[in-house]
């Protein structure tokens, strides 16, 4: 029985919420008619989901078994005092997660009961992600878990929120479905901190999808972490749409796992928002990112800035594709993208595209791509001061990488990433300090 | 040629819509509309075809058959219903076997207006014209000269029949059948074309042209080129279109293959200026061209195009950089105004080691036009050291305008260096102002940007072309500035 039969035949589609509901039945009508994308969708030419749609997935979900405070640990930013919400397996850990009062923090399943949620289902809930690609759809059909998070206005919240979403099955391959719904009240500031992780020995595929809303003056960050097995998939999609005069920066550092496909929508609804999405890629094995991300400039007077990095070795694949579209209304904005690339093995590939689609004519939109090589000369000079060759490469990739790290505000973060490029270039090199 | 400045382009854009929208009545036989087998083999009898040229068509037409239209690209249109075009119209009283007296002075009088004199004038600019109205090769001049140096020179219907071992051997060969709908429909229907052979080590001695017209009516044009440079020979291609204005649609679905053999290098530019449709967007010619060329070791072949005409252009001139050390070039300056649409970029193929491509696209976009670029460049894992760069700029006219950038770029070899950059803008403000401040009114200020803004393209064109071309630029541009 293929993937798509077993989810038909598993879908209920009933909600306490009669929004909730709709949605559902809406989204598995429209999951059943499109089924899953194959390459032959332009969205998805050069990333086929048949090793991930391969495996036998257990649909029910599993209850969660003996995770403990330690097994989270290597999981989280050391030395950072944050606010953490744990789930393992789609299930809520009240016992390894913080109780947070500065704002509200409901569970999806939750929320979806409480009368006084019901004006944010009906005005917020699916209202980016619907018909996005058939994956949100089913995501939305399917999901039981997730958290509703709304930040008062006004209010600095002053941790950053860790959420971690754990894999552990044992029996069955686990197709984890969560759903994220963020508010972010006028002048309020919120710093996130993603990650999906397996600790499973199966095959795990996360489906997730996060809707942003940032109200006027709002500032919101969020860091993505994935560096996950070699058999754990992500398929990720996230909204952001943004009033005006907000401040919404999105950060995706990829070192790993099997099929990682990153869907990044900004939206920007009103006149001087300013958009930043980085993204920091390094790939070895067969491993392959796909970094979709699509800007919307709907209003005047707006910013977007987006630097993506990648390093891929091995068999890796990397995919980027930045679509930046400008509509008649927004006028003076300007908008900038940057992909850069670097292969370092004969078996990698890299397939870029960088799309902008502009109707307005006040605009400046740029964007630049480039795939090469490190520069020799430098690597030469570095060996003559007797730096050996693989520390030097990785000084000059770490370097090429600096420009989307370097402005991540959370300095035990950095410390973080820095040691992952580290790792993932394999020298031992503190690079916090030379950065310093 | 005397000097053609800007006042007489002032003069020429307060009474010019579309330059060649005239029709030239002329005497003309054409089939009745529709497509059939029965169709395809009346064109291959009507060209005295050999029988593997019938057949050949036929392969192609039931090979179409079972394709469908592609609906990719970021154009929209009407499409076209395939039966009901004229696929064959020829003038009756052309003959391409006589000499230049004996063609009709109706013809001669329509390139005159065309601005191409078939006489004394093109000798004196070195250039060798095949002209194709509707479907039919007119008008091949200088065959003379060129007999000499060996090179031939001809419309296509003429070389299959004197020199099939050629056409058999490379027609097809860049472009198959089924490459795509289009070129598929074009294999089953071409009517004629023009044809080039230049031999090992021969460098044409002069630009080598042909100029395309639509003239009847319910027509579609399906011509198609095929260029071969043997080793180490050079060959130069000029092409230039135009079209009647007419309220309908007219179907343009042209192959253009080139070979370039080891060592050889071809130039290929177009200057395409079918007709845009009106103001308002009514009637024009729908464009969709199949480009391409095979490039073997160190050989180089360049496409340079002026796009301003044709209501839907839908078009991608490429390189497949088959042998090592080989070049491929892209230059195009597309323009669009009114309610035209223009899909176009080129694909650049890497294969050999040390091959190098080069693209500059330069896309204006006025009124409701929509331009877009859509381009591949594609490293395979075997080629060493490939090397390309793309530019793609687009400039604004308007707000009610669209300039859209696709590009395509696939890396499956680490020693590869790729650079692609893209900018939007518009005409700046302080430039006009500045350009005002010195006595130079908006309108020739404008000109004047657009055309620095267009030069590295325009430089790549040959002499009478980067002049003809300039002068299509500031016509299609005529009004979109307030």
């Amino acid at each position: 029985m293929s993937l798509q039969d077993k989810l038909a035949a598993a879908f209920k589609g009933d909600s306490k919420n009669a929004t909730v509901e709709n949605y559902k039945k809406e989204a598995f009508e429209a999951f059943s008619q499109k089924g899953f994308p194959t390459t032959k969708d332009e969205e998805w030419k050069y990333t086929s989901l048949r090793s991930v749609l391969k495996n036998e997935y257990g649909i029910e979900s599993a209850k969660a078994t003996n995770i403990t405070q330690d097994s989270i640990t290597p999981f989280l930013v050391a030395g950072l005092d944050s606010y953490k919400l744990v789930f393992v397996d789609g299930v809520f850990q009240a016992s390894l997660s913080d109780s947070i009062e500065e704002v509200s923090v409901k569970l999806l399943s939750e929320a979806i009961e409480d009368a006084s949620y019901q004006e944010i289902f009906k005005n917020k809930y699916n209202t980016l992600a619907k018909g996005f690609t058939s994956l949100t759809d089913l995501n939305t059909a399917f999901t039981t878990e997730g958290v509703v998070i709304q930040v008062a206005k006004s209010k600095a919240v002053s941790k950053p929120i860790e959420l971690i979403y754990l894999a552990s099955g044992e029996t069955s391959a686990m197709l984890l479905q969560p759903r994220n719904l963020i508010t972010v009240g006028e002048n309020a500031e919120v710093k996130f901190i993603e990650r999906h992780q397996s600790v499973a020995n199966v095959a795990t595929f996360n489906n997730v999808v996060t809707e942003v809303f940032v109200a006027k003056n709002g500032i919101f960050d969020l860091y993505k972490i994935q560096n996950d097995k070699d058999d754990a998939s992500l398929v990720d999609a996230t909204f952001v749409a943004q009033e005006r005069d907000t401040v919404a920066s999105v950060y995706t550092f990829s070192f790993g796992g099997n099929i990682t496909r990153n869907n990044l929508s900004f939206y920007q609804n009103g006149p001087g928002c300013d958009s930043i999405l980085n993204g920091v890629t390094i790939l070895e094995g067969s491993q392959l990112v796909d970094s979709h991300t699509l800007v919307a400039h709907k209003s005047p007077d707006c910013q977007s800035n987006e630097t993506y990095k990648g390093v891929y070795g091995g068999k890796s694949t990397g995919v980027f594709n930045g679509k930046v579209i400008v509509d008649q209304a927004a006028q003076r904005i300007n908008a900038y993208q940057q992909n850069d690339s670097v292969l370092i093995s004969d078996d990698a590939t890299i397939n870029s595209k960088p799309q902008l689609e502009i109707f307005a004519d006040d605009v400046k939109c740029s964007h630049g791509c480039t795939i090469g090589q490190l520069d020799k000369s430098a690597l030469f000079y570095m060996q003559q001061r007797g730096i050996p060759a693989k520390e030097a490469e990785a000084l000059l990739m770490f370097a090429f990488c600096s420009d989307a790290i370097k402005d991540v505000k959370i300095p035990a973060l950095k410390i973080k990433i820095n040691q992952m490029v580290a790792d993932k270039l394999k020298v031992n090199i503190q690079f916090d300090e030379i950065a310093e | 040629m005397s000097k053609y400045t800007e006042d007489d382009l002032r003069e020429e854009l307060k009474t010019q819509e579309y330059e060649y929208g005239f029709y030239t009545y002329l005497d003309a036989e054409t089939f009745p509309k529709g497509l059939n087998e029965d169709v395809i083999r009346a064109i291959s009898a009507k060209k005295e075809e050999p029988e593997w040229m019938t057949e050949w068509r036929l392969d192609a037409f039931r090979k179409w058959e079972a394709m469908e239209e592609p609906e990719w690209a970021n154009v929209t249109y009407e499409k076209p219903n395939f039966q009901e075009i004229s696929y064959y119209s020829a003038p009756k009283k052309a003959d391409p076997n006589k000499s230049l007296d004996d063609v009709d002075p109706e013809l001669l009088e329509m390139y005159r207006k065309l601005g191409i004199s078939v006489d004394e004038q093109k000798k004196l600019q070195n250039v060798a014209v095949d002209i194709v109205v509707d479907s039919v090769s007119v008008a091949t001049t200088f065959k003379k000269t060129l007999n000499e140096k060996g090179i031939i020179f001809c419309p296509i219907s003429e070389a299959i029949k004197e020199h099939p071992e050629l056409v058999k051997k490379y027609m097809g060969s860049v472009v198959p059948k089924t490459d795509n709908f289009y070129a598929a429909l074009n294999s089953a229907v071409f009517t004629d074309g023009s044809f080039c052979y230049i031999p090992k080590g021969v460098t044409c001695p002069m630009e080598l042209s042909t100029y395309f017209r639509i003239n009847e009516g319910g027509t579609g044009q399906f011509e198609r080129t095929l260029v071969v440079a043997d080793e180490g020979s050079f060959v130069s291609y000029l092409e230039g279109c135009t079209a009647p204005s007419r309220d309908e649609n007219q179907l343009h679905a042209a192959v253009v293959e080139l070979v370039a053999m080891d060592d050889a290098e071809i130039k290929y530019s177009t200057v395409q200026n079918w007709f845009p449709g009106d103001k308002n967007g009514k009637g024009g010619v729908f464009n969709f061209v199949t480009k391409r060329a095979v490039c073997e070791t160190n050989a180089k072949v360049s496409w340079t195009q002026v796009e301003t005409g044709s209501a839907v252009t839908w078009k991608y001139p490429s390189c497949i950089l088959k042998g090592d050390n080989s070049t491929g070039e892209f230059y195009s300056i597309a323009v669009t105004n009114n309610y035209q649409q223009a899909d176009t970029g080129t694909k650049m193929i890497h294969l050999g080691k040390n091959t190098k491509s080069t693209i500059i696209s330069k896309g204006i976009s006025a009124g409701h036009s929509h331009n877009s670029y859509r381009g591949l460049v594609k490293v395979n894992s075997k080629a060493e050291n490939a090397r390309n760069f793309s530019q793609c700029d687009s400039l604004l006219m308007g707000d009610l305008c669209g300039a859209h950038t696709f590009p395509y770029i696939e890396v499956k070899n680490k020693s590869a260096q790729i650079e692609h950059e893209a900018t939007t803008s518009k005409i700046g403000e302080d430039q006009l102002f500045y350009c005002n401040q010195r006595g130079i009114d908006t309108e020739k200020a404008i000109a004047l940007i657009v055309n620095g803004f267009s030069k590295d393209v325009l430089n790549k064109l040959p002499m009478e072309f980067a002049v003809e071309a300039q002068k299509l630029l500031e016509i299609s541009l005529e009004g979109s500035v307030g």
